[in-house]
């Protein structure tokens, strides 16, 4: 399954190879861990920084081994398990949350090709021939951890927190997989090394601008609806929900979640930059990917911006309405992006099929605009008309 | 652009100077007339000022105060004149620092200290008697070692005596009206009390 692009295997599987991939997990994992410290505090400092407070400042310098004590202090809590839950499903839950977390994260190219102990292999954990279908399988998954634990908990609001969640999930999975579509239409392959060596010979062939803003934008907001981040954060939104599917949950399964959620938000964030900043290559044109600094660099460089984004929504923005957030996945997002993939898929065909598509769906949107609006006004007319029957009567 | 101009406010924020103050390494100065824990005066001669006339005790309104007066020994008289407070309690886990003992008292024998950083682990801590209460030999007030007294906060031991004129008739401020203290003599009367009188660091907020 890992084998695909990775000329690690080019030479048969030995002793060594296992060694190298053994070691790769490890520091993959390590790596990852070390970041959702480092977002836990980025976003705690960062967030009381835009609300003109100073944050966590007590452990360590600058508070930055807050989130360590946090964790142990976790650790060392009364592990509680309701009466009333389903005992099997309430303990699984938190690991379908986290395992899916982490195994998205090995797809990500990380750097160019390195060399390790004679071996060439790439900074990628995994390149499976299904490449980014499988960031797709994994965050659906994911759904099932959050749905599961509201469900399992016995409780209604982690109930409803993951009723919430669920329908939240899978409406916006449909924008995101659209959106992931257009990526693959242009690239012509769901490896996300193809994806990422197509878009490094210049910065103008990155995917975020060769598909046309569109696709990253709708993908940026999915992905943030996905991750259930502050402003979709419906699921576990605190003045309705108490804390919604994790209600029921404290100790090391309530710190796993807490972890999952972090872990997705950076590699979410790691997944927009391959899919549409070209991952670990730079602004200029190089070649390939020479040496191991200055690829990882420009990915972490880029991978930042994103959780600064993500941090400044929270910020930033109100939650959404549960119908708005409805109203903006189904009626807007979902359209859009099946418009935009058409019309890429006639640009790939030929330049004058890709317009007309383009005018026609311009067209037609009006047209579907303008019937939505007589149909309305036409209810609410009659709707009017009823009601001072009703007051004549 | 209604929608992005909430972005503009949360970065310019990130950059706005902080008006929080890191509280256990730095404190704000304290009001000169904060209610805080109080202490017992002597004259500047050492007598001590308490007559042992209850007359605190009676107008506490959380009952914390416990005083018993006996007669002065007449070779070695702790106060001038014939009683004196011969036990003195405050329970500061029932005081509630509304300086009606200080307002009470004819000799200023009480008055309010600045401190109210103290936290103590035991209810016989909380319980201060004369040792802890009456002032040393320079006029300062006692440091117990489960309170938190930084440079120059044991000065000011009686401002409010010296902030209020008698029946709160305004023709009387700046007038001495009180007796000396040890350590300090016959204080001057608090500065202007209007608000444009004041230095800045005393102007409220």
């Amino acid at each position: 399954m890992i084998v695909a692009g990775d000329p690690l295997f080019r030479g048969g599987v030995d002793g060594a190879v296992v060694l190298i991939v053994l070691v790769k997990t490890g520091v993959a994992f390590v790596a990852l861990m070390v970041s959702v410290l480092f977002m836990v505090w980025f976003e705690r400092k960062l967030v009381s920084d835009m609300q003109n407070r100073i944050g966590p400042n007590r452990a360590g310098p600058w508070g930055m081994l807050q989130t360590l004590a946090d964790g142990i202090k976790l650790f060392f809590k009364e592990d509680l398990l309701p009466d009333e839950a389903d005992r099997r499903v309430f303990r699984l839950a938190p690991y379908l949350s986290i395992v899916p977390a982490f195994l998205a994260f090995a797809i990500v190219p990380l750097g160019g090709t390195v060399t390790i102990a004679g071996r060439e292999t790439r900074l990628q954990l995994a390149d499976p021939p299904v490449g980014i279908l499988f960031l797709l399988a994994m965050s659906s998954v994911a759904v099932y951890g959050v749905m599961l634990a509201g469900w399992s908990s016995g409780s209604k609001y982690p109930l409803l927190g993951s009723v919430r969640a669920s329908a939240q999930m899978v409406s916006y999975e449909a924008a995101l997989g659209l959106s992931v579509a257009a990526v693959v239409l242009v690239t012509g392959s769901l490896l996300t090394s193809d994806i990422v060596s197509e878009q490094s010979s210049s910065i103008v062939d990155w995917n975020l601008f060769r598909l046309g803003f569109l696709p990253f934008g709708i993908f940026l907001l999915a992905a943030t609806a996905e991750l259930n981040r502050p402003p979709f954060d419906l699921v576990e939104a605190e003045q309705e929900l108490v804390g919604g599917f994790h209600t029921e949950y404290s100790s090391l399964r309530f710190a796993l979640f807490f972890l999952a959620e972090f872990m997705s938000t950076v590699t979410m964030s790691a997944v927009v930059v391959t899919l549409f900043l070209g991952g670990p290559s730079g602004p200029g044109p190089d070649s390939g990917f020479p040496g191991a600094f200055l690829p990882v660099f420009w990915f972490l460089a880029k991978l930042m911006i994103f959780l600064f984004m993500y941090v400044w929504l929270r910020a930033t923005l109100p939650r959404l309405r549960y119908d708005q957030l409805m109203d903006l996945g189904w009626k807007k997002l979902i359209p859009l992006s099946l418009f935009w993939l058409l019309v890429l898929a006639a640009m790939i065909l030929d330049r004058r099929y890709g317009f007309v598509v383009f005018a026609g769906g311009i067209v037609l949107g009006l047209v579907l605009l303008r019937a939505v609006r007589v149909g309305q006004s036409t209810t609410d007319d009659a709707a009017s008309a009823a009601a001072a029957l009703r007051e004549a009567g | 652009m209604g929608y992005l101009d909430g972005f503009k406010v949360t970065f310019k924020t990130l950059f706005d100077d902080r008006v929080t103050t890191q509280y256990p390494e730095e404190k704000r100065p304290k009001p000169e007339r904060l209610h805080g824990r109080h202490v017992l005066n002597r004259y500047e001669d050492g007598m001590e000022k308490c007559i042992g006339c209850e007359l605190c005790a009676g107008v506490c309104p959380a009952r914390c105060i416990y005083v018993r007066g006996a007669d002065n020994p007449p070779d070695a008289p702790v106060s001038p004149g014939e009683r004196f407070g011969f036990v003195y309690e405050i329970n500061y886990l029932r005081c509630i620092h509304c300086d009606l003992c200080v307002e009470a008292c004819p000799t200023e024998a009480i008055t309010e200290g600045k401190l109210f950083e103290f936290s103590f682990t035991n209810r016989q801590d909380a319980i201060y008697t004369k040792e802890e209460l009456v002032v040393d030999d320079d006029g300062r007030p006692r440091h117990q070692p489960w309170e938190d007294w930084r440079d120059g906060e044991d000065v000011h031991t009686s401002a409010w005596v010296r902030a209020t004129a008698p029946s709160g008739a305004a023709e009387f401020e700046g007038r001495v009206q009180w007796s000396g203290e040890l350590g300090y003599g016959v204080r001057p009367p608090e500065a202007g009390q209007s608000l444009d009188q004041r230095p800045d660091e005393e102007k409220p907020l």
